[in-house]
């Protein structure tokens, strides 16, 4: 009896196991930036549609660097920002066009997506739909830097030694236009380019006994800022808000030349074997009350149209006090970077962190 | 000579196969990718074009010559500092305060490098704990930064090695007859005689075995020289990272790999010719 009933038993176990097997065999692997899949959003899903997610968090560079080694498989669907999938896509051809109809249009604010759509089209097919947007601009410390308004504001004596930034191409781009140049009409000019970059080097380079450290990672900064030993830098406009949470002197800043804006994608990798399940995530994040508990998670208000109505007033709050209406007219969004250009930004970065 | 029975191969196969595969084809591989020069227009063909790329630049040789006098720096330091503590293990400490102290040499190393190096930064930061303290004893009057500059780096890589130099030391010393010493002051020798021509003659092979794991850890450091080097670090790994990750240039990312190959090699032999010692006799022990 007792030996019928454990057989029976393990039967049953197994068989539950078989079964639990099968719903986990959809898997989605999704390639994406820290804070975009919360787990609440990750369980919801999985509850809605068995759909197991598993996150690798990364970079744009990291991203391209993955995909591009393995020519496009391991992951089913990834993040890049919008700037960086035209030129990336034309070199290595890591994605596969977006299937548009496949898409639920109504749940996505109208501008954004055809702006991406527009930004991430090579020939007539499209490599990418908007997901979460925000800004580059400057972190600053209201009581011990109350004048830095501009990227070029950071570069004043009296800060010496207290100001930091990232060695990266945002940089070169807001002193660029904190010099009154226009980079982004330059992008297919390049001798014109380069002629900005020169001067752009020249500025980043008498710039540097000024900067403390460059910084290279969100924490890194934070500390920094946190401690006092930076005053003004510049960063990102979540990094700022959630500073200034911890303290209220700091401030996210729109510079009067303009914030930096980017738009991170949902763009679906060359060999995803889990195309349907991609779909399915991405009309599932851009529904409003979702979109809202991203927002929350990463910092950034994302492309879902109506989900304002569920962020938190303290964050509402918050992007109304760094940005007037002006400034987010002002707002620069990044054009799709053309092949070619990373290389000539490459040599500039390389020359501003070997000089004296 | 007998024939060698299959035991043998059998045993010796794992290791080829890691060598193979792990070591050999990834190399290989890496130098055929050093030898393509991308061009969307033309098409791609081949040559010594990064090669050139990486001579043509002065940034990037002089890059690899300051990362290479830097890790020679280090690996000097770590030995001025490590000797006494090997020594003093090796010789002076008995049993239980032995194992102890080696002990306490292995512990940090229980730890990642990561962990550690942000355990300097801490210190050593414009907020952290060496100038905070040096503010309330009054020896300064406003915070000093420590950081981001040459002496905290090679303070990090010294402290990341110090341990790959004291145990071979350790171990080559275990072996110095202690009538060794006592005859060099029998025969009117100071502590420095009895050093100079004695200890360190007998703890040649350790020195030199160690100075080649430190010098090969400090060249092929990543993470010390960047966390605590700050804005100035420019170390040659970090332009490989930069060509792989940021700048998708693979190709050039492979050649530099390839130069730093090379010159590591080259280092190493010219330190072995110099002091006289075989690679056999110091690491092949």
């Amino acid at each position: 009896m007792l030996n019928k009933r454990l057989t029976l038993s393990a039967l049953v176990l197994s068989m539950g196991a078989m079964v639990s097997a099968q719903t986990s065999a959809e898997t989605l692997r999704l390639l994406t930036w820290g804070g975009y899949a919360p787990q609440e959003v990750i369980d919801m899903f999985e509850k809605e549609t068995g759909i197991e997610v598993k996150v690798t968090k990364s970079n744009n560079e990291d991203m391209i660097s993955k995909l591009r080694a393995t020519g496009g498989s391991g992951f089913d669907l990834a993040q890049p920002s919008q700037d960086r999938i035209t030129g990336v896509q034309q070199q290595f051809g890591i994605y596969q066009p977006i299937d548009l109809s496949r898409i639920e249009h109504q749940q996505m604010i109208t501008s954004m997506l055809d702006a991406t759509k527009k930004n991430t089209a090579v020939g007539d097919q499209v490599f990418g739909v908007p997901h979460v947007w925000g800004t580059s601009g400057l972190v600053v410390n209201g009581e011990m830097a109350k004048d830095v308004a501009d990227y070029t504001d950071l570069c004043q004596k009296q800060y010496e030694g207290k100001i930091s930034y990232r060695l990266k191409r945002p940089t070169l781009i807001g002193f660029a236009f904190a010099l009154g140049e226009d980079p982004f009409a330059a992008y297919a000019d390049p001798v014109k380019y380069q002629q900005i970059l020169n001067k752009v080097e020249t500025a980043l380079v008498d710039c540097k006994p000024l900067v403390k450290t460059y910084w290279s990672g969100g924490d890194e900064l934070m500390n920094l800022m946190r401690s006092n030993e930076v005053v003004a830098a510049m960063a990102w406009d979540a990094g700022g808000w959630k500073l200034n949470r911890e303290q209220q002197n700091i401030q996210f800043v729109a510079p009067k030349s303009g914030a930096l804006g980017w738009i991170d994608t949902f763009a679906i990798p060359k060999k995803s074997k889990a195309i349907d399940a991609a779909y399915k995530w991405i009309n599932f994040v851009m529904r409003p009350e979702v979109a809202a508990k991203i927002t929350e998670s990463a910092g950034n208000f994302t492309a879902s149209k109506g989900s304002d109505a569920y962020v938190n007033e303290l964050a509402k709050a918050q992007f109304n006090t760094s940005f007037s209406s002006d400034d987010i007219d002002n707002i620069k969004w990044y054009p799709a970077v053309p092949a070619g250009l990373e290389a000539m930004e490459g040599k500039v970065l390389d020359r501003v962190q070997a000089a004296k | 000579m007998k024939a060698k029975g299959l035991g043998f191969y059998l045993l010796l196969l794992p290791f080829v196969l890691w060598f193979v595969l792990l070591i050999v084809l990834p190399h290989l591989q890496m130098f055929e990718l050093s030898l393509i020069k991308r061009d969307y227009a033309a098409g791609d063909s081949i040559g010594m074009y990064q090669y050139q790329q990486f001579f043509e630049e002065p940034l990037y040789w002089r890059t690899l010559v300051r990362t290479v006098w830097m890790s020679l720096l280090a690996t000097f330091i770590t030995l001025l500092v490590s000797f006494p503590v090997a020594f003093f293990i090796a010789k002076v400490a008995k049993g239980k305060s032995k194992r102890l102290l080696l002990l306490s040499c292995l512990l940090p190393f229980w730890v990642s490098e990561l962990v550690r190096t942000y355990g300097w930064m801490i210190l050593l930061r414009e907020s952290g704990v060496i100038s905070q303290g040096l503010l309330a004893l009054g020896l300064t009057d406003q915070p000093i930064e420590f950081l981001y500059n040459d002496v905290s780096m090679l303070i990090g890589l010294v402290y990341t090695s110090m341990l790959f130099m004291v145990v071979p030391l350790v171990s080559t010393l275990e072996g110095l007859d202690q009538s060794l010493i006592e005859a060099g002051y029998d025969l009117g020798g100071n502590g420095w005689n009895v050093t100079h021509s004695i200890i360190v003659p007998y703890a040649m092979p350790g020195i030199v075995s160690g100075c080649i794991m430190v010098f090969m850890l400090c060249l092929g450091n990543y993470l010390t020289p960047r966390l605590l080097g700050g804005k100035d670090s420019l170390w040659f790994t970090e332009q490989i990272f930069t060509q792989f990750i940021t700048r998708f240039n693979w190709e050039l990312g492979a050649a530099f790999g390839g130069v730093l190959l090379v010159v590591s090699s080259l280092v190493v032999s010219l330190g072995l010719k110099l002091s006289g010692q075989s690679f056999s006799r110091t690491l092949g022990r």
